[in-house]
């Protein structure tokens, strides 16, 4: 074997957002030792950028609310596909989980009693969300990091996993390449959490950073994991739209949760307009009655701006596919008008949403306490992934476990707002308990030679690339056609024949990425990472791609225009990708296990 | 807005034109931006169309992916909320992102280079790994005993609110690069910058926290050093008021628990006949 940097730990975790961060303090308290490689510095993750808040039945603000409401909650707004087992244990564990990160310092907004306030939010019944202003996500973020780095834990900054290596049937270790010089690190580890987030770099138009390329997707794919639910992808209904570069920048859901509303070019309060059946017990019949229940009014049933977000997505493209967007081709989200309802109006939405406020100003000249905002859908959150055990969080290769939103199964067909941040810290908790417990009984793996040997020449073949000449193809050229090419043709609205075309594209794309090259040396070079990230992308892409072929229906965050109903029988199962024995993608159906009786009780009594 | 009324204006028109009523920017517009290694460096010029709400670091990625796909440059968010793309943008520490090119001249290059108080490590790119360690320095938070039965604490809003402010510190240590302390002296082995001393007001400030850093921040944390310029203020982009709200308040705690030996006596008892 070729020489390397190494290190050694029991459990090894990548990615450091709140999941990875969650899991290495979780892992590090069993005492045993922790290794953490992030892609980028510390504190730096996506989690950062999460705005609304976490959901937890703490019943601060709503004395009815309760573990059973939100467990109803969340399978209702995932049509049902998820995995009970995790809605049950999220919705019981949350509230440990966000008292706990009060005990480690996070400051959340209060209630006048002093508890920790909680906000409305869609989907979600109750107000649920405990909140910092709308920057919630950095508040949990440090408060893990603050936490975490006085445990002993090793961590690899701007450090990226390459490859997983394997001792048989399990998991033994990870690739790595520390980004400053270039070179690589052999970790060895007897337990491994991936905790990599999402794959939103996937579309063209995203909320998400360079990031997010669904790394521990396809390192989890190669390792022979399954990953399933990859056809959900949650398309946010309002990203920034105009100025162009800015597009895609995430508005938060808190706008509307207090009490923002959604316009188009006519002025019409088009939400009003198409209330989906099994949601119309629980929304407003009208606008005055949507604006008591932002006020807090128990007696109110939430406006329709606050139904799920792939309901939301999808009638704003309705808006402007038929001619009533707004003039940069979204639609108007309208905080401003609160002022005719509260007195100090303007201090309120700048209280309450600093960060929006902010981000429209410096970024798009627009005061939100004075005018709209126009806002339109953009790719913010993957709702597949590796298929994992509901208590343990260990994929279906040994010793391999997944947290966050790498992980399936909570939010079957489509996350409520909110749900992701709590998802972040019961199961991260969870992955890095079990991830210590298998350690600490399991025997220290071999790593094989030949297989280290070879991911890392094949990390090195886009150099090789470059200086035979032969290949020209820029990666970066790459990585546009294909977030061009998902965008166009496996976005919101799908149809098969776009699909297959996407397909074809990708097959393109993939023969050229064998010929990708990039100039220049290992050190801190974008352009390699590049070329290492598209092989993820290329992966995840077909993934989304072909399950979202085989689900001949819409439901939840897939919308099939050639398929506009929902298909009874597709209710039944989740899809899974796994890599077959030729190397080809394999697609098949995995049937739901039948809800446990006082699961389903809870259910119906909720309806 | 009466009740049942679907139809509401928007509270007012959205602007078609760009900021500031200037005149269509420039089609192409050129970036100076430092190209090197730990040994040296030199700006290298590169001409890149320019759109409307541009931001700097748009325009430097577009030349990354268009030009130069090796040229090293730290980002995240693009909505200056992680703080990672820190830079020094004609001479001034920004973040790329939130650096508008409307607001830029643009008749001249405009030129980008790392952080100049941290040791380079390629191109845009400076090693801020100091900053990793002297936070793991710094005494962690230590809450007091939980109010309820239940685990949990009871705060009023107003006590949250005073240490919110540094709270939204984002960690792109532009405050760091600024202070000439850090900068000109090169006392990192003495002082942790305004950055820490904003950390530590927020823990010395927490509502529930009862740890003392009063020791610390005169001796190890070196906040003496500091002679407030307030250089670290103006350049924030949370617009966090470091010197005036953080680091003279911690001055004035070390000068009341150091020299003023009366104060430091009725402090003691007072604590002591005052359980927390």
């Amino acid at each position: 074997m070729a020489e390397y940097e190494r290190s050694q730990h029991d459990v090894l975790i990548v990615g450091a957002g709140g999941a990875g961060l969650r899991a290495a303090i979780a892992a590090a308290d069993a005492k045993v030792s922790v290794g953490l490689v992030c892609k980028s510095l510390l504190g730096k993750a996506h989690t950062v950028m999460a705005e609304g808040g976490i959901a937890a039945a703490l019943a601060n603000v709503d004395d009815r609310d309760n573990w059973r409401v939100h467990f109803a909650d969340t399978m209702r707004g995932g049509q049902y596909l998820n995995n009970w087992r995790m809605a049950e244990l999220h919705a019981k564990e949350a509230p440990d989980r966000v008292k706990e990160l009060e005990a480690w310092g996070a400051l959340f907004d209060r209630t006048a009693d002093g508890r920790i306030l909680q906000r409305n939010f869609g989907g979600h019944k109750y107000p649920r969300l405990a909140h910092v202003g709308d920057r919630t996500g950095l508040e949990m973020i440090r408060t893990l990091q603050d936490h975490a780095i006085h445990l002993g834990i090793d961590v690899f900054m701007e450090c990226t996993v390459i490859a997983l290596l394997k001792d048989g049937d399990r998991v033994a270790g990870a690739l790595s390449y520390e980004r400053d010089r270039g070179r690589f690190r052999l970790h060895t580890a007897k337990a491994v959490v991936l905790a990599t987030g999402g794959i939103g770099k996937a579309f063209k138009i995203t909320s998400n950073s360079w990031e997010y390329t669904g790394d521990g997707l396809a390192l989890a794919y190669d390792a022979g994991a399954e990953l399933i639910d990859m056809e959900f992808v949650q398309f946010h209904p309002t990203g920034m739209i105009w100025p162009p570069s800015v597009r895609g920048i995430l508005v938060t859901e808190g706008v509307r949760g207090e009490g923002g509303i959604l316009l188009n070019r006519e002025g019409r309060r088009f939400m009003f307009d198409d209330i989906p059946e099994n949601y119309r017990n629980q929304t407003a019949d009208n606008e005055e009655e949507g604006w008591r229940y932002t006020q807090g009014d128990k007696s109110a049933r939430r406006p329709p701006e606050l139904l799920t977000r792939d309901h939301v997505a999808r009638c704003i493209v309705r808006e402007v596919r038929e001619g009533r967007g707004s003039p940069h081709g979204g639609v108007f989200l309208d905080i401003a008008w609160i002022k005719r309802r509260l007195p100090n109006a303007a201090e309120h939405i700048k209280k309450k949403l600093p960060s929006m406020y902010h981000q429209f100003k410096e970024l798009a000249d627009i005061d939100i306490t004075e005018q709209p905002m126009e806002v339109g859908p953009t790719t913010h959150y993957m709702m597949g992934g590796i298929r994992v055990d509901g208590d343990t969080q260990m994929s279906t290769v040994l010793g391999l476990f997944a947290a966050g939103e790498v992980a399936a199964g909570l939010h079957g067909a489509n996350r409520l707002g909110g749900n992701s941040l709590s998802d972040l810290l019961v199961f991260g908790k969870r992955a890095g308990d079990y991830a210590a417990k298998f350690a600490s009984t399991a025997a220290a793996p071999r790593l094989d030679p030949t297989a280290v040997d070879t991911a890392a020449r094949q990390a090195l073949e886009p150099f090789a690339a470059s200086a035979s000449g032969n290949g020209a193809i820029s990666p970066f050229q790459i990585q546009h056609e294909l977030q061009a090419s998902m965008q166009d043709l496996v976005g919101i609205v799908r149809n098969e024949a776009d699909m297959t075309r996407a397909l074809g594209t990708l097959s393109q794309l993939n023969a050229q990425a064998a010929h990708v090259a990039v100039s220049g040396n290992r050190e801190f070079n974008p352009g390699w990472h590049t070329a290492l990230d598209i092989r993820h992308q290329l992966i995840v892409a077909e993934a989304v791609t072909r399950s979202a072929i085989e689900r001949k229906e819409s439901r939840g965050a897939q919308f099939r225009e050639d398929f506009p109903e929902k298909g009874a029988d597709y209710g039944r199962f989740n899809i899974v990708v796994r890599k077959g024995a030729s190397g080809a993608m394999e697609l098949s159906r995995r049937p739901i296990p039948p809800l446990p009786p006082e699961l389903a009780q809870v259910i119906e009594e909720m309806k | 807005m009466t009740p049942n009324n679907a139809t509401t204006a928007p509270a007012s028109a959205v602007p078609s034109s760009p900021p500031g009523g200037s005149a269509s920017p420039p089609a192409q517009a050129r970036f100076d931006l430092w190209r090197g290694g730990a040994t040296g460096g030199r700006f290298v010029p590169y001409t890149t169309p320019v759109s409307e709400g541009m931001v700097v670091l748009d325009a430097v990625l577009q030349i990354q992916a268009e030009q130069a796909n090796d040229l090293a440059a730290r980002w995240n968010c693009k909505a200056g909320k992680c703080g990672s793309c820190s830079a020094e943008v004609n001479g001034k520490p920004r973040l790329m992102c939130m650096t508008r090119l409307s607001d830029l001249d643009l008749t001249k290059p405009v030129t980008v280079e790392p952080m100049r108080s941290f040791p380079p490590i390629k191109d845009l790119v400076s090693d801020v790994s100091w900053n990793f360690h002297v936070k793991k320095g710094i005494r962690p938070f230590t809450p007091r005993p939980p109010d309820a039965p239940d685990g949990t604490w009871r705060m009023a809003q107003a006590d949250v609110d005073r240490v919110q402010e540094f709270r939204k510190c984002i960690e792109c240590f532009l405050c760091q690069d600024v202070c000439h302390v850090l900068r000109e002296h090169h006392d990192h082995d003495v002082f942790i910058g305004p950055r820490f001393l904003v950390y530590t007001a927020a823990l010395e400030m927490h509502p529930l926290d009862v740890a003392d850093r009063t020791a610390d921040l005169r001796k190890a944390h070196g906040i003496g050093y500091c002679n407030i310029t307030k250089c670290c203020t103006s350049v924030c982009p949370e617009h966090i008021t470091i010197t005036d709200n953080a680091i003279i308040p911690l001055k004035e705690q070390v000068v009341d628990a150091f020299y003023d030996p009366i104060g430091r006596l009725v402090k003691i008892f007072s604590r002591r006949s005052a359980p927390r």
